[in-house]
C-alpha cells in the first residue's frame, strides 16, 4: 500500500514535468497549428541554465526558477522570430522540418560546449518527511506544488486576461482576427514565450530532482510530452495537462510492476491504444470538415 | 496551346528521342551496374569512397520510399526506422543462423527480401489506423509504433536485447546497393504514374472527393504503406551487412528524424528530388567530419537556411522529366493536332 | 421502379437534427430539386446519398440496393456521382489526372502489374487516358488537359468538376449549387448544359440551387427543405406560390405588406 503511494508521488512528479512541457507543445499548435519539435531541447536549455545560474553565478533557488524561465523564454522568442515566423505562410511540414533542425542545432550547440554531464548543486535542501509509514521527500512535494501552480496561473491567463482571449481566438482563426485589431504577432511570441519558460521550470525541476544533465537529456521527454499533449487533444491546454499525468502515471505504474525495461513499451502500447478508441484525443475535438 | 506542350517540349528533341528509346534506362542502369562491380571487384576506388557511396545508395532507398508516404500521399510519417528495423532484424538472422554460412552471398538477395516482405507485413498494420486518422493523430501512431518496435527488440533476449546482433558477414557491396538502389527507384516511379499512383495524390489533394470519385482510398493506403515499408525494410537489411552489427537503439525516432529531413531537403513528392536529399545528405555530413562535434551544429543551421528560403525543398512538387511516363499520350495526339493545323503532314 | 427511393431519412449531429423524416423518389430521367435557405440541410441529404455521413435513421435505395452503410467509393461505384458547393478539384493535379483518376473504379489490372508496368498495364493506361481525353473534349476542355486544375478560370473549373464527376459513368448524377456566382446569361447557358448533358448521358439528376431562375427553368419537381424538414414538395408552379415556401426565404408577412 505505502509502495502504492510512493510511486503515486513519484507518477505525480514525473506528471507534472511531462504536463509542463506538453503545454509548450499544445498551446503552439493551438495558435500556429505547428508542432515545434525544438520544445524538448528548451526543457534541456532550461536544465542549462539552471545549472550555470547556481553553479557559476551561485544564485538560490528562486532567482534561479525566475531567471532561468526568462531566459528560456527569450530564447523561445528569438527562435520565433528568427526561424519560424519566415515560414507562418509556408507549408506545414517545412515549419516542422525547421523546428527539427532547430532542436538538433540546440542539442548539439550544447554538446559542443559542453561535452561532459553537468550537475546541478542542490538547491532545495531536500528533507524526507515521515507519515506514518510513508516518506515523501520535500524536493517532490515542492516540484509537484510549483508545477501546479504554474499550470493554475498558465490556465488563469488563457481563460481570464485579454492576452489568453487573444491566443484562443487566433487558435480558431488566424485570418480575420488581426482585422479585429489584435497584434497577432506579439500574442504568436507571447505564446512562444509563455511555453517555453514553463518547459525551462520543467527542465529546473527534473535537473533538481535527478541532477545529472546533458544535451540529450530533452529528446525523449520532447517526443513523449508530445504524445501527451496529443493523447489529451492537441491544442487543448487543459488536455495537455491530463495527458502530462496520464503519461506519468502508466510509465511509473509500468516500471513499478514489471521490470524496466518493458516501460517505454507498455507507456506506448497504451497510448496508441487509447488514440485508436479515441482518435482525437480525450478532450480533443475533430475538425468537422464542410463536405 | 502552348501551355500543353511547354511540358514535354522543353527537352531539346534529341534528348527526349533518345531517352524515349526504350533501351536507353536499361543501359544507363545496366552500365551503372557493371561500373560498380568493377569499382568493386577490381577496387580502382578506394574503400572509404565505396561505403560512402553504399550509404548513399542505403540513404536513396529510405528517402525515396518515406516520399511516397510523407511526400506523394501528403502524411507525417515518422516510423521509417521502424521498418527499416524490421528489415535488418529479420535479414540478419536468416544470415547468421539459418542459411548455411559458407554460400551466404548467394542467399544474401534472398535474405534482404524476406527482410522487406517482413517489414511490408508489419506496414500493412501500420496503414490500418491509417483509415480513419489522419494529419498530426497519424504521426503519432506512427511515432508510437516506431518506439514500439525499439522498445520489443530491447526486451527479446533471442535477438540480442539491447546489445542487439553481432556478427552479419560484410555481404553489402556496391553492386547490391546499385541494383536495390536502382529497383526502388524504378518501382516506385511506375507506381506513381499508375492508377494507383494517381490515387496516392488524390488522397493528399481531398480525401473525401477522391473517395467519391471512386477511388478505393483503403486500398491505395495500403498499397502505398507496404510498397513504402518493403524498400526501408530492404534497406534495412544492407544497412545490417554493411555495419556487421545492429542494436536497436541505431532504430529509433533520430534515425527516423534523419530520413524525415533527407525527404524535405530533397522536395516532397519527387523522386529526383529524394535521390538529390538523400545524396547531398550523406555527402554532406561526410565533407563536414572533420569538423567533429560542430558538424551537427552546422549541418542543422543549413537546413533551416534552406526551408526559410526554401520552403518545398529542393525540388519540392516538381519531377524531373526523366522520370515522366515517355508515351503520353496527351502530347501525341495535341502534338498531332498541331501538326495538323500548321499544314504538315499528319504523323 | 425508382431510379432512387429516400424514405424517412434522419441524420442527428450531436444532438442537432440536421435533416429529418426526408423522403424522395426519383424515376428514371427525372431532373428533381431540392431547395431551401441555406443550412437547410440540402447538401447533408447528399451526403447521406453518397456514404459521407452514414445515416441516422432511415433507408435510401439505389435501383434496389441499400445504400445506408456503404462507403463512399462503394457508391460512386454502384453509379451515382456529384458535384460539390465548394469546387473540390484535385488542384495541384494536371485536368486530364483529374479525369483519370475518376475511372479508377474502372481500371482493370492489378497492383502489382502497376509496380512492374507490365501485363495490362500499358494497354489499359492508353484505354483511361483516351477515355479521359474523350470526355475532355466533349467538354471542350481538351486543351487545357496538361494544365494544373488551379489554374483554370472558375467556369471551367466547374465544367471540370461535372467532367469528373461523369468520368465515373454514374446513371445519378447530383448536382450542388452547379449555379454558384454565375451571371443571369451563363446561369441560361448553364441550363441548357445541364440538358444537353442530361440527354447525352441519359443520367437522372437531382440539382441543389438557389438560383430560382435554372430552378424553375428546368425542374420537373421539387422538394422544398428548410431547417431539415421538408415544407413542400410539388411540381414548380405550385411550389413558386405555397405561402411557407415563401416564409421560409422571406421571413413571415408583417400586417400590412402585400405577400
Amino acid at each position: 500500500m505505502a509502495y502504492i503511494f510512493q510511486q503515486a508521488l513519484n507518477a505525480l512528479q514525473l506528471g507534472s514535468i511531462y504536463a509542463l512541457i506538453a503545454l509548450g507543445y499544445t498551446m503552439v499548435y493551438g495558435i500556429l497549428t505547428m508542432i515545434n519539435f525544438a520544445h524538448g531541447d528548451m526543457f534541456m536549455i532550461g536544465a542549462f541554465f539552471c545549472f550555470m545560474l547556481s553553479a557559476w553565478l551561485k544564485q538560490s533557488f528562486i532567482p534561479a526558477l525566475l531567471l532561468s524561465m526568462l531566459g528560456v523564454a527569450c530564447l523561445g522568442v528569438i527562435i520565433e522570430r528568427l526561424a519560424y515566423k519566415p515560414l507562418r505562410n509556408a507549408p506545414r511540414v517545412s515549419a516542422i522540418i525547421t523546428a527539427l533542425g532547430v532542436g538538433l542545432f540546440l542539442e548539439n550547440f550544447t554538446l559542443a560546449l559542453s561535452p561532459y554531464p553537468k550537475n546541478i548543486p542542490a538547491l532545495v535542501s531536500n528533507t524526507a518527511w515521515k507519515l506514518g509509514s510513508l516518506s515523501l521527500s520535500s524536493l517532490q512535494v515542492i516540484i509537484i506544488v510549483l508545477s501546479v501552480v504554474l499550470m493554475m496561473v498558465l490556465d488563469f491567463i488563457v481563460q481570464h486576461t485579454k492576452t489568453g482571449m487573444a491566443m484562443r481566438a487566433i487558435s480558431w482563426d488566424r485570418t480575420v482576427v488581426p482585422l479585429m485589431g489584435v497584434p497577432v504577432n506579439r500574442i504568436i511570441s507571447m505564446t512562444f514565450a509563455l511555453g517555453a519558460g514553463l518547459g525551462g521550470a520543467a527542465g529546473m525541476m527534473y535537473g533538481l530532482a535527478y541532477p545529472v544533465i546533458d544535451y540529450s537529456m530533452g529528446i525523449m521527454i520532447g517526443w513523449k510530452a508530445f504524445i501527451s499533449a496529443v493523447v489529451g487533444g492537441i491544442g487543448n491546454i487543459r488536455g495537455a495537462m491530463i495527458g502530462g499525468f496520464i503519461l506519468g502515471s502508466v510509465e511509473i505504474m509500468t516500471a513499478a510492476f514489471l521490470p524496466s525495461t518493458y516501460r517505454d513499451f507498455v507507456a506506448f502500447t497504451l497510448l496508441l491504444a487509447l488514440l485508436i478508441v479515441r482518435p482525437y484525443g480525450i478532450l480533443g475535438t475533430p475538425h468537422p470538415q464542410k463536405v | 496551346m502552348n501551355s500543353i506542350l511547354r511540358d514535354h517540349s522543353a527537352l531539346p528533341d534529341r534528348w527526349h528521342r533518345l531517352i524515349a528509346n526504350p533501351f536507353f534506362w536499361p543501359a544507363v542502369a545496366g552500365a551503372g551496374l557493371l561500373f560498380c562491380i568493377a569499382a568493386s571487384v577490381l577496387g580502382f576506388l578506394d574503400l572509404y569512397l565505396q561505403l560512402i557511396l553504399i550509404y548513399v545508395g542505403i540513404n536513396i532507398i529510405l528517402t525515396v520510399s518515406l516520399n511516397l508516404i510523407n511526400g506523394y500521399m501528403g502524411e507525417f510519417s515518422v516510423g521509417h526506422a521502424g521498418f527499416m528495423a524490421t528489415g535488418a532484424y529479420v535479414a540478419s538472422l536468416l544470415t547468421i543462423r539459418i542459411f548455411p554460412s559458407g554460400i551466404s552471398d548467394l542467399f544474401f538477395p534472398l535474405a534482404i527480401f524476406a527482410g522487406g516482405v517482413a517489414a511490408a507485413i508489419i506496414g500493412l498494420l501500420v496503414a490500418i489506423p491509417s483509415f480513419k486518422t489522419r494529419g498530426d493523430y497519424l504521426a503519432i501512431v506512427t511515432l508510437a509504433f516506431c518506439m514500439i518496435v525499439k522498445s520489443v527488440l530491447e526486451n527479446i533476449d533471442a535477438v540480442g536485447g539491447p546489445r542487439g546482433l553481432l556478427g552479419m558477414e560484410k555481404l553489402t557491396t556496391l553492386p547490391w546497393v546499385f541494383f536495390w538502389a536502382a529497383l526502388t527507384v524504378w518501382v516506385i516511379r511506375n507506381l506513381v504514374f499508375s492508377n494507383f499512383g494517381r490515387g496516392v495524390l488524390s488522397i493528399r489533394e481531398d480525401e473525401i472527393a477522391s473517395d467519391l470519385m471512386s477511388v478505393n482510398t483503403r486500398q491505395v493506403k495500403v498499397i502505398a504503406f507496404v510498397v513504402s515499408s518493403f524498400f526501408a525494410g530492404v534497406a534495412g537489411g544492407l544497412y545490417a551487412h554493411a555495419l556487421q552489427f545492429i542494436n536497436p537503439k541505431m532504430f529509433d525516432i533520430i534515425k527516423s528524424t534523419d530520413i524525415l529531413i533527407m525527404v524535405y531537403l530533397g522536395g516532397i513528392a519527387s523522386i529526383a528530388g529524394s535521390i538529390i536529399g538523400a545524396i547531398i545528405f550523406t555527402i554532406l555530413l561526410e565533407i563536414l567530419r572533420p569538423l567533429g562535434v560542430w558538424r551537427m551544429v552546422i549541418m542543422p543551421l543549413l537546413l533551416v537556411l534552406l526551408m526559410i528560403c526554401r520552403p518545398s525543398g529542393i525540388m519540392g512538387l516538381r519531377e524531373s522529366r526523366l522520370f515522366f511516363p515517355l508515351r503520353d499520350l496527351v502530347t501525341e495526339r495535341l502534338w498531332r493536332k498541331r501538326k495538323k493545323e500548321n499544314g504538315d503532314a499528319p504523323a | 421502379m425508382p431510379l432512387l427511393e429516400i424514405q424517412g431519412l434522419t441524420h442527428r449531429f450531436a444532438g442537432l437534427c440536421a435533416v429529418s423524416n426526408f423522403t424522395l423518389s426519383v424515376e428514371p430521367h427525372e431532373l428533381v430539386g431540392i431547395i431551401g435557405p441555406n443550412g437547410a440541410g440540402k447538401t447533408t441529404v447528399f451526403n447521406l446519398i453518397t456514404g459521407v455521413y452514414r445515416a441516422s435513421e432511415g433507408s435510401i435505395r439505389f435501383e434496389g440496393r441499400e445504400l445506408v452503410g456503404k462507403r463512399p467509393s462503394a457508391v460512386t461505384g454502384l453509379g451515382i456521382a456529384r458535384t460539390f458547393q465548394n469546387i473540390r478539384l484535385f488542384r495541384e493535379l494536371s485536368v486530364l489526372d483529374n479525369v483519370r483518376i475518376a475511372h479508377y473504379g474502372q481500371v482493370r489490372y492489378s497492383p502489382l502489374e502497376a509496380l512492374l508496368h507490365m501485363g495490362r498495364f500499358r494497354s489499359e493506361e492508353r484505354r483511361i487516358t483516351n477515355r479521359a481525353l474523350d470526355l475532355l473534349s466533349v467538354f471542350k476542355l481538351e486543351d487545357y488537359a496538361a494544365e494544373k486544375a488551379k489554374n483554370l478560370p472558375y467556369g471551367l473549373q466547374r465544367r471540370l468538376e461535372i467532367a469528373r464527376a461523369l468520368a465515373t459513368g454514374p446513371r445519378l448524377l447530383l448536382l450542388d449549387e452547379p449555379a454558384a456566382g454565375m451571371n443571369p446569361n451563363e446561369i441560361i447557358m448553364l441550363m441548357e448544359f445541364i440538358g444537353w448533358i442530361r440527354e447525352t448521358f441519359s443520367l437522372t439528376i437531382i440539382l441543389i440551387e438557389h438560383q430560382m431562375r435554372l430552378v424553375m427553368g428546368i425542374c420537373e419537381r421539387l422538394t422544398v427543405l428548410d431547417f431539415g424538414e421538408t415544407i413542400a414538395a410539388g411540381i414548380p408552379s405550385e411550389i413558386r406560390n405555397n405561402r411557407k415556401v415563401l416564409e421560409a426565404y422571406l421571413g413571415e408577412e408583417v400586417d400590412g405588406d402585400a405577400p
